[in-house]
């Protein structure tokens, strides 16, 4: 038998550090995101779906418009912000040294932000007629 | 990382006894049976068990207690209302988690495979290390708490309708089958509370006569005590109670998004 199993009550080792307090909040957003993305990307494949051509100049004369490119970034804050906490999730999940685990988050987020600006600002590149 | 391959000394060798039909019995079954003791220094093993079924009582403990009782005095397991109440008898027989003393040796087709509820520490054979889940749950205060005191000379009411939301809760015996099939318990039962405590501390968030349900709420709201909980539903399917754990955790993020939004 493991030591670390039979140490002291075991309710030590139950109780921990404390309960952490939070993941309410996490639980919730994903629900939202969710939504969100299930919404926008409805919106997205059926437009995508009616354009009359899928030429280059096609297709970024139709992201230019404000009605198409404001809610093609809020599809992308959605998915990039729902596919980290899902990813955090995985983490949490399967990876259990300590250190490791820290490093995982926070490659995780500097991913997330970054490939989500870059997303951003391709539409707005093309919004804007950079 | 999670472990996904089984340490040396807990594979399973070949070395398992066997023990054949007594002789003119007619109607056999086998019971093929994980074996391991932490004297010997040996690997865990199966040793088989054949017996005469018109000389046995109809469920799968009955067969175990006649194994130890006529065949192998050695054979460990737990046991002691025989009727599906207290709990102590649930092992892994035939691939799913349930009670001994509930599941009818007929209603397992060839071979009975029995082996301890999955990824617990094994004291002996049948018998799995329990400390660490019910320090689980004693964690939890499975009691009545108020801040109002007891009122003099009567009990605490609690109308018809108000005793009914404990329907489907206070029928837990902790026998652990949902738990132990729970594949988030398994990776993470240091924190991850599992569905059999979590049913529990719902228990006590719907009982009308409890006022303690914010600072149970408070313990409870955790990424690991709680949310490691993926609906995944192996411990709904499992409960020998008919229980479904998974709709008591559904009913405790409820109650967290409810106190927030
Ligand atoms: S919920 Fe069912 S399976 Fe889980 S401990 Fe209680 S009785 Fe056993
Ligand atoms: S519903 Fe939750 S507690 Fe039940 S088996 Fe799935 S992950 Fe485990
Ligand atoms: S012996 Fe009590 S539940 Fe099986």
């Amino acid at each position: 038998m493991a030591t670390d199993f039979q140490s002291a009550s075991g309710l030590k080792r139950v109780r921990g550090l404390g309960s952490a307090r939070s993941g309410a909040h996490h639980w919730w957003l994903q629900r939202v995101t969710a939504a969100g993305n299930l919404v926008l990307l409805i919106w997205f494949v059926a437009s995508v779906l009616m354009l009359p051509n899928l030429s280059h100049s096609g297709v970024t004369a139709w992201i230019a418009q404000p009605l198409v490119a404001v809610p093609l970034i809020l599809l992308i804050f959605s998915t990039f912000w729902h596919a980290r906490l899902g990813v955090q999730v995985m983490i949490e999940d399967y990876v259990h040294a300590e250190g490791l685990k820290l490093l995982a988050f926070i490659a995780l987020n500097f991913f997330i932000l970054a490939a989500g600006a870059v997303a951003t600002f391709s539409v707005l590149a093309i919004a804007f007629g950079a | 990382m999670a472990e996904f391959s089984l340490p040396a000394n807990s594979k399973i060798s070949d070395k398992g006894k066997s023990y054949p039909a007594p002789a003119g019995a007619s109607r056999t079954k086998t019971f093929r049976i994980y074996r391991w003791s932490p004297d010997d220094g040996q690997n865990p093993r199966y040793d088989s068990y054949t017996i005469d079924l018109d000389d046995c009582g109809p469920m799968v403990l009955d067969a175990l207690i006649k194994i130890k009782g006529e065949i192998d005095p050695t054979l460990t397991f737990r046991r002691s209302c025989r009727e599906g109440i207290c709990g102590s008898c649930s092992m892994n027989i035939d691939g799913t988690n349930t009670l001994a003393c509930t599941l009818a040796i007929e209603d397992v087709k060839g071979d009975v495979k029995i082996t301890p509820l999955p990824h617990m520490q094994v004291v002996k054979d049948l018998v799995p290390d329990m400390t660490h889940f019910y320090a689980q749950y004693a964690s939890i205060k499975p009691w009545l708490q108020t801040v109002t005191p007891a009122p003099a000379m009567k009990e605490r009411v609690q109308s018809p309708q108000d005793r009914e939301k404990l329907d489907g809760l206070y029928e837990c015996i902790l026998c652990a089958c949902c738990s132990t099939s729970c594949p988030s318990y398994w990776w993470n039962s240091d924190r991850f509370l599992g569905p059999a405590i979590l049913l529990q501390a719902y228990r006590w968030l719907a009982d009308s006569r409890d006022e303690m349900t914010g600072e149970r709420l408070d313990q409870l709201e955790d990424p690991f005590r709680l949310y490691r909980c993926h609906t995944i539903m192996n411990c709904a399917n499992v409960c020998p109670k008919g229980l479904n754990p998974a709709k008591a955790i559904a009913e405790i993020k409820k109650m967290m998004v409810s106190r927030s939004v």
